[in-house]
């Protein structure tokens, strides 16, 4: 456990220094902001003081920043061989990936904490369902956990920053809306493997406060296929 | 802590890297493994520090097995890399404190020790750049203060002294020999004179198989077989002196090199000194003797010999 803090310390570490922790705060707060204030559906047009909208917005923008938060943890390792160097240390495969995991978890948990004062002004407004909001970050958690992890094996499978990151966006296309749109295609058992497949109806139902254990079994088994197959390719290097 | 390889072989595809080698290095033993580009230097040393899986055969290190045991045995083997791959966004005194934390060393003895690391590889001027802001010879330095900085008992260095310079050279190499009295040491290079001045055993491998194990004396011995000097004799003729020469018993070729400054190669039978033997027909015919070199095979011959097969 140890080992998995110093290296997700060190990513952590190395996403202040490189800008990539700033620059994707300033713009994930200023769209969600944007968004949720100021334009679109936003609360005062809705006119409820649910954080509904910003749920919707965070859900899109959490997509596209964690393939790019994901994309360099392990395809720049590989590239630079500094992976050789990484896992001769007194380390697994296994606490390797999971620190990287955590290194980008912790940087959205981040993020969504500033989002923190838009929760204190809606209190203001009006009566907030708190159950509501816990229910609705955890889906955020859950969400961008799940995308970090399927972000993370793309990075583990090529040498190439750019192609991790277009590869985790085109996997994570398919939960994000293609399931979706193939589940209403179909009809009878397909369509109900396409629903269960489809992230965002899972996210839905948990951003309205509902919390199904199916949810959560849910968001667990993509992150564990994800984080399994990620230590699986790094293992796979006395393959080739 | 030893290092036993018994019969290890790795295959890439159809080629095999590793080809059923066998050696020992004990504590207290600096080894030196030579051999061209591609020879399996590298994949030898992957598979010693348990980055590569080992493909038929075994290692094991002080009698556990690495296929068994590699978690617990990398935190007591030091690994510089080929190529020294660094992360070079990160400031050397973050990345030595990185290293000894991945290694399991307490908070306590992080700090001490990384202080220790970096007076002896001479970083300290350089502790707080990044390590991206380094010319290639402290990158170098940093490097093998990483593979050093938990004090383990077995070093496996990669052409450790590549880009440096020779200064630098001859104070690593003398930080690998004190090193080695105490610990077991691998380390890789095709630099011939630095395997004389650090390595106490030398392994030539080739293709994956080993070619030649023993100490550079006695692989120069193995090498020649037969003495060969080079001779000068002055006061008479060239043609005379070779006959002379071709007559004696302990001779067996006699090469004319310059006619003019009768200098002459003489190769002993085999088993036999014949510097004696020239002595005595010098005296005896009242000639002087002015170069008497015993040639010394030098190790890029025994090298070249081994390896070009």
């Amino acid at each position: 456990m140890n080992a998995v803090w110093t290296i997700a310390k060190k990513e952590l570490q190395s996403y202040f220094d490189s800008l990539i922790a700033y620059i994707l705060l300033v713009l994930f707060l200023g769209f969600s902001g944007f968004f949720t204030w100021l334009f679109g559906s936003d609360i005062f047009l809705v006119g409820q003081a649910s954080l509904q909208s910003f749920f919707s917005i965070a859900y899109w923008t959490l997509f596209f920043f964690t393939p790019a938060l994901t994309m360099r943890l392990l395809a720049e390792e590989k590239k630079t061989g500094t992976i050789e160097l990484l896992l001769t240390k007194a380390v697994t495969d296994r606490q390797v990936v999971l620190g990287k995991f955590l290194s980008a978890l912790v940087l959205v948990m981040i993020a969504l904490f500033f989002t923190f004062p838009y929760v204190i002004t809606l209190s203001k407004i009006g009566n907030l369902d708190a159950g509501e909001i816990l229910c609705g970050y955890g889906g955020l958690v859950l969400m961008s956990a799940a995308y970090i992890s399927v972000g993370l094996y793309a990075s583990s499978i090529t040498n190439n920053q750019i192609v991790a990151f277009l590869l985790s966006l085109s996997i994570g296309l398919f939960f994000h809306i293609i399931f979706e749109v193939l589940a209403s295609n179909f009809t009878g058992f397909l369509a109900q493997l396409f629903t269960t497949l489809s992230l965002s109806n899972h996210f839905e139902s948990m951003s309205r406060g509902v919390v199904d254990s199916r949810d959560i079994i849910y968001f667990g088994s993509v992150i564990f296929l994800g984080l399994f197959l990620s230590e699986l390719s790094l293992t796979k290097r006395n393959l080739n | 802590m030893n290092i036993q390889i018994e019969n290890l072989t790795k295959q890439y595809g159809y080629q095999k890297a590793v080809d059923n080698i066998s050696f020992e290095v004990k504590p207290g033993e600096v080894l030196g493994f030579l051999g061209p580009n591609g020879a399996g230097k590298s994949t030898t040393m992957k598979m010693i520090t348990g980055y590569l899986s080992i493909g038929e055969g075994d290692v094991r290190l002080g009698g556990k097995s690495v296929r068994d045991h590699s978690d617990d045995l990398k935190k007591h083997i030091g690994y510089l890399p080929e190529n020294n791959p660094l992360y070079l966004d990160m400031p050397v005194i973050d990345y030595l404190e990185f290293c000894a934390a991945l290694q399991g060393m307490t908070k306590s003895n992080i700090g001490k020790r990384v202080r220790e690391m970096v007076s002896v590889c001479g970083l300290n001027a350089e502790k707080h750049k990044k390590i991206g802001e380094l010319s290639k010879g402290y990158r170098q330095r940093v490097g093998l203060a990483q593979a050093m900085i938990h004090d383990p008992e077995i070093l496996v260095l990669d052409e450790p002294t590549t880009g440096l310079d020779p200064n630098q050279i001859v104070e690593i190499r003398k930080l690998i020999r004190e090193l080695g009295k105490a610990k077991t040491v691998v380390l890789s290079t095709h630099i011939l004179p630095e395997v004389e001045a650090t390595c106490d055993r030398i392994l030539i491998i080739n293709k994956g198989k080993i070619v030649a194990d023993g100490t550079a004396e006695n692989l120069r011995k193995q090498a020649t077989g037969q003495e060969i000097i080079k001779v000068r004799i002055e006061d008479a003729g060239a043609d005379e002196i070779l006959h002379e020469l071709r007559r004696m018993k302990s001779v067996d070729l006699v090469e004319l090199v310059d006619k003019n400054l009768n200098r002459f190669e003489v190769q002993s039978a085999s088993g036999q000194s014949s510097k004696r033997e020239i002595f005595n027909l010098c005296v005896q015919k009242n000639w002087m003797l002015s170069e008497l070199i015993p040639i010394e095979t030098r190790l890029e011959d025994i090298f070249r010999n081994l390896t070009m097969k």
